[in-house]
């Protein structure tokens, strides 16, 4: 019951948006919608926290004997909550902005919702291929109709990657189909077991997928023109969501289905993620554009995941599923801070922004505040998972390069201290100039949002234990896939 | 002892207070509530220590903070001797600085005045947790919660680009040792499976030398950045960017210890890894002369103390390297009553000279500050090492130690000591000594702080004069050493496998005897020579130039690790743009055909095409129910 409701709520508002005609009603009945997801996915987290609730199961397509089953496991709670957490801010934070044809881009954003949640809640191949493309289109007409310069030419790009991806992904997904005899079923694939050969085809065709959409370096291009150009809303989804399905199907459909290959070619994607983590922190040093700036951070970012899923520990794992959400509400806030700037002062070059924080002292705090929370610091929730990772990525089993990694990759925690920091000081402290001098502080409803994700930062920061709960079942599931302790 | 809580607990309400009300509160308001806190807190502390010292010690545990698989790190705090002394440090001298600057910083706006206390409270507050943290893991969020106060205090006047630029590079270099902390910290989980130091400490015979050299390798690298140590002790003189009273709690007496306190802790590891031991020898004692050899030629007052700190830093290091854990904690505990003092002493005088920080425009300060300059003098001499003035023991302990690691590592401690006398006296001459070289209008405005300025200041002073008697050595009478008996349950196991080459009274007599002769020496000759100091527009040449320059070692630092950085992060940049996104476009290109077509769905009709997409799933559904029956 649960599932179909937190697909069907956005999935029937975003169709009835297109002929509502009104921009502030469509506006005002979006963000009702995923606040009526938001509650229904609390309540499945409290009073209706029993399978009898939580799955859904029915015959789809009976001739390719795939089925309509949804089931919330302690990671799709994760990220079902980090979605229906999202949205309401994503579009309580951008209400100020002017998007012509407001009706149609709250329609858009509200079927990427409900394509998001089924990726999040599908136990059946085909069914999670399905969600999977309709997350991405929606997506792809909100960059294409309401992005910036060069719209066109970017989201064409980032569509026939991500598209030509998803087409090697539903070559695996047929794969395995085959291999289970002729079924989609999540649990069938788990039954699988193949000689690492045979797992090999399967293994290029989804990782090729989910590298393209993390993204994994150097399938990462599409990535920083895509969040520069598409309108900020966009990007939040993009960015805080739609990255972490990438991750979330290396969790639920690769490791754990082909799990000798994943270990076999571990050591190759994991080199890949920490080279990625470097070169995207070198890189992001030395950008102008705030968003290329969070652009590449992310990279770096989404490549520790990568590195914690190839170089797997038990702690590591769990490390990987509470950063997906973290990783999530904190990006998500640096984009409503660059939001606000940018609606502000119409600009997001950081060389012509600077002394902020004169004018602006809650901007200046929440952003401190997040800022730190993307370097990890303790006591604020990516500290929970970065300590995992690394710890896990060190003492992993599964290679005989931890140490390496950790070293390489640590790096990182020192080079995010320097981009971190050098955005804050040049956008916020120093003298003002002729643009920033006439600032006011933010208005209050980024101030709202702002406010709820560092409460938010900080509760999962302090007491981090009843969402690593979430996360030791399917932890369990992978190292034991992968034979190991 | 359950009630530890309530130690970081005030801190915190503290900072919650003045940082959320900031806009209401007014300003006595917010020195009450910034002040009381503290206060509050080292009478919970005075009694915790009093129990600590009846015998009992105790670990509290408050909650569970991250556990996986057989992992636990429980959030819980560890009242023993070491931390209890700490605890007292911290919130006693944290009181008075917190006193002292009530007036201090009068002048700042109600706003900033709160904001200023709600940093200093937050950072009281991240010093108990790393004192206290019971693990690893505790003590490391105390640990960057301290870099993270000291980053925010430093770039306090935000304004100024310079400061926030001092700030920045202070917290990246820590966080240089951060991640040497971190490494350590995941080693030692891979190897123990616990964070939690009375665990690993019962383990630690049972790891392999190469495990346990590794491990407090990093666990030094961590040290070095905090408490500004070869390679990592530039930030420190920088970090002088601060209000004065943030020097001297953070600065001086309290964070930069965070790194010996560390490793004190974790003696029995540093113990059994002789490797890192000389390493750590070594870097102590190259930081201790290095700093003490540009404060020679420093001419801002602070910068002075900074390059001193960073040299008594060192001394500390000396000491933990040559075993000697009781007389690193010691000098911890001396330096922070005298470098605190030093630092209110300095703040004072700029107080009274409205801002001016070089010496070269002092002079003559003694009659119209005689509070200040009483206290400041006691200040010297106690750095200097005269007796029995507390510099006198506690350095006297950590040289004692060094010459049982050799020779070559006490006459360099010397030296350092000669060279520590004379900057201080230099500092001490051209400040309060000679004529007045300011300008009509500084002297016209001189005066003496007023009393909650004075009154730390005659504290510390008196703390400083007799605080050495804690720790009285064997040599003048047996079993007089309070602290080692008092903290030897902490270094109980280290002391059992440490070989003491003790050096006979007489010898140490004598040593003792030639070092306070030759300091006493130093001092008379820096005090008449820099008493008569006049202004000259000579620029210095050769080694003077060289000092004064702090060895380029900031400069090299530019060359060879910043600019490579940048210059990288560039490369990258356009090996992304050109390199890797042209393979990209290139591949696109080829399929540009099939790019057109999926260009025609977009040809207006938005809605329609995922409305499509949606009919047909719900149609394949429909047709499937109808196909079933």
């Amino acid at each position: 019951m649960v599932p179909v409701l937190l697909i069907l709520i956005p999935l029937l508002t975003g169709l009835g948006l297109f002929w509502v005609k009104s921009d502030s009603a469509a506006r005002t009945l979006a963000f009702m919608a995923s606040l009526a997801s938001l509650c229904i996915m609390l309540a499945a987290l409290t009073v209706w926290d029993s399978p009898k609730y939580l799955a859904y199961d029915h015959v789809w397509l009976g001739i390719l004997n795939s089925r309509f089953h949804f089931a919330l496991d302690g990671m799709s709670k994760l990220l079902c909550l980090l979605t229906v957490f999202c949205f309401p801010l994503i579009i309580y934070s951008t209400w100020n902005n002017k998007y012509p044809d407001s009706n149609r881009f709250h329609a858009l954003l509200m079927l990427s919702q409900a394509g998001l949640l089924g990726v999040f809640l599908s136990m059946d191949a085909l069914l999670f291929y399905f969600f999977w493309e309709l997350a991405l289109i929606p997506l792809y007409f909100l960059c294409s109709r309401w992005g910036g310069e060069k719209r066109i030419q970017v989201t064409i790009k980032f569509f026939l990657y991500t598209f030509l991806g998803s087409l090697f992904m539903l070559i695996g997904m047929i794969m395995l189909y085959n291999k289970a005899g002729g079924s989609f079923a999540y649990a069938d694939f788990l039954k699988l077991k193949m000689a690492p050969g045979e797992e090999f085809g399967i293994f290029l065709m989804l990782m090729l997928a989910f590298a393209i959409k993390m993204p994994l370096f150097p399938f990462h291009t599409w990535q920083p023109d895509t969040y520069e150009t598409a309108p900020t809303g966009v990007t939040m989804v993009l960015s805080a969501i739609m990255a972490k399905m990438g991750v979330f199907g290396l969790l639920r459909w690769l490791a754990p289905v082909v799990p000798s290959a994943t270990y076999q070619y571990g050591d190759n994607i994991a080199t890949l993620a920490v080279i990625g983590m470097l070169y995207a922190s070198f890189i992001a040093i030395q950008q102008n554009d705030l968003k290329r700036l969070v652009a590449y951070s992310s990279i770096a970012h989404i490549g520790l995941m990568i590195l914690a899923v190839f170089a797997p520990s038990y702690g590591g794992i769990q490390g990987v599923m509470i950063q997906m959400f973290s990783h999530g509400i904190n990006i998500l806030g640096m984009w409503v801070v660059i939001n606000a700037i940018e609606n502000k002062f119409g600009t997001r070059k950081i060389s012509d922004l600077g002394g902020i924080a004169q004018q602006s002292p809650s901007l200046t705090l929440f952003t401190v505040i997040i800022v730190l929370a993307n370097i990890a610091m303790p006591l604020t929730n990516a500290f929970v998972g970065e300590f995992m990772m690394f710890n896990g990525v060190l003492g992993s089993a599964a290679t005989k390069f931890g140490v390496a990694y950790t070293v390489a990759g640590g790096l990182t925690i020192i080079l995010g201290a320097v981009y971190s920091l050098r955005m804050v000081q040049n956008v916020f402290y120093g003298p003002t100039n002729q643009l920033t001098a006439k600032a006011t502080d933010i208005s209050l409803n980024v101030q709202v949002v702002l406010a709820i994700i560092v409460v938010g930062i900080l509760l999962m920061g302090i007491y981090p234990k009843p969402m690593l709960a979430l996360t030791e079942d399917l932890s369990h599931l992978i190292l034991n896939r992968m034979n190991l302790k | 002892m359950d009630y530890v809580w309530l130690v970081p607990f005030f801190p915190l309400i503290g900072f919650l207070l003045n940082g959320l009300l900031r806009n209401s509160l007014s300003k006595p308001l917010v020195a009450v509530i910034g002040s009381g806190v503290i206060l509050a807190s080292f009478i919970v502390s005075v009694a915790l220590f009093m129990q600590v010292k009846a015998g009992t010690t105790a670990t509290v545990t408050l909650f569970d903070f991250m556990s996986w698989g057989d992992v636990h790190i429980p959030f819980a705090f560890q009242v023993d001797q070491l931390s209890s002394l700490f605890l007292l440090i911290i919130t006693g001298i944290g009181f008075l600085i917190h006193l002292y600057s009530t007036v201090y910083m009068k002048d700042e706006s109600s706003l900033h005045y709160a904001r200023y206390f709600a940093y200093l409270n937050l950072f009281v507050f991240s010093m108990l947790l790393l004192v206290l943290g019971a693990n690893y893991v505790i003590m490391f969020i105390g640990w960057e919660g301290v870099g993270l106060c000291s980053y925010l205090l430093i770039g306090y006047w935000f304004k100024n680009i310079e400061y926030s630029n001092a700030a920045k590079k202070a917290f990246i270099m820590n966080r240089i040792g951060d991640l040497g902390f971190l490494l350590a910290v995941w080693w030692l989980l891979s190897k123990t499976g616990t964070t939690t130091f009375t665990e690993v400490f019962a383990k630690a015979d049972t790891l392999s030398g190469h495990n346990l050299t590794i491990i407090t390798l990093f666990l030094f690298v961590g040290a070095t950045g905090k408490s500004a140590q070869i390679p990592l002790y530039t930030w420190l003189p920088d970090a002088m960017a601060g209000p004065t009273p943030v020097s001297a709690l953070i600065h001086a007496a309290t964070m930069v210890t965070a790194g010996i306190y560390m490793i004190a802790r974790s003696n029995i590891l540093f113990t059994l890894a002789p490797y890192t031991s000389s390493v750590i020898l070594v870097i102590g004692t190259a930081t201790a002369l290095l700093a003490a050899t540009i404060a020679l030629k420093q001419n801002d007052i602070k910068k002075v103390l900074a390059y001193s700190t960073v040299s008594q830093l060192g001394y500390m290091f000396i000491g933990l390297g040559a075993g000697a854990y009781t007389g690193a904690v010691f000098h911890v505990m001396t330096h922070a009553f005298f470098k605190a003092l030093l630092f209110l002493g300095a703040g004072s005088v700029i107080h009274a000279m409205h801002h001016e920080q070089d010496i070269r425009h002092m002079g003559g300060l003694s009659k119209k500050l005689p509070v200040t300059h009483l206290t400041f003098l006691i200040g010297c001499l106690a750095i200097a090492g005269i007796p029995p003035l507390s510099g006198f023991f506690s350095k006297d302990e950590i040289l004692a130690a060094a010459y049982g690691k050799g020779m070559i590592w006490y006459v360099l401690g010397v030296i350092g000591a000669l060279m520590t006398a004379f900057y201080m006296f230099r500092l001490y001459a051209m400040t309060f000594r000679g004529h007045f070289r300011g300008t009509h209008e500084q002297e016209h405005h001189l005066h003496e702080s007023p009393a909650a300025m004075t009154i730390p200041l005659v504290l510390l002073a008196i703390l400083s004069a007799v605080g050495g008697f804690l720790g009285v050595p064997a040599v003048f009478k047996e079993n007089a050493h309070w602290l080692e008996h008092f903290l030897s349950p902490v270094f109980e196991k280290s002391t059992a496998l440490q070989v003491t080459h003790d050096m006979s009274h007489q010898t140490e007599l004598m040593l003792m005897g030639v070092v306070t002769a030759l300091v006493i020496g130093i001092i008379v000759w820096a005090w008449s020579k820099f008493s008569k100091y006049e202004k000259t527009n000579e620029e210095s040449t050769g080694i003077g130039k060289l000092l004064e320059n702090k060895w380029y070692v900031d400069e090299l630092y530019e060359a060879v690790v910043t600019k490579p950085v940048n210059a990288l992060g560039k490369l990258f940049g356009k090996a992304d743009k050109y390199g890797i996104d042209a393979v990209v476009n290139g591949l696109g290109r080829s399929v540009q055909y099939a790019s057109r077509q999926v260009r025609l769905l977009q040809s207006g009709q938005v809605g329609s095409y995922v409305l499509l997409m949606v009919i047909g799933m719900i149609l394949l559904f429909v047709i499937q129910v109808f196909l079933k029956k």
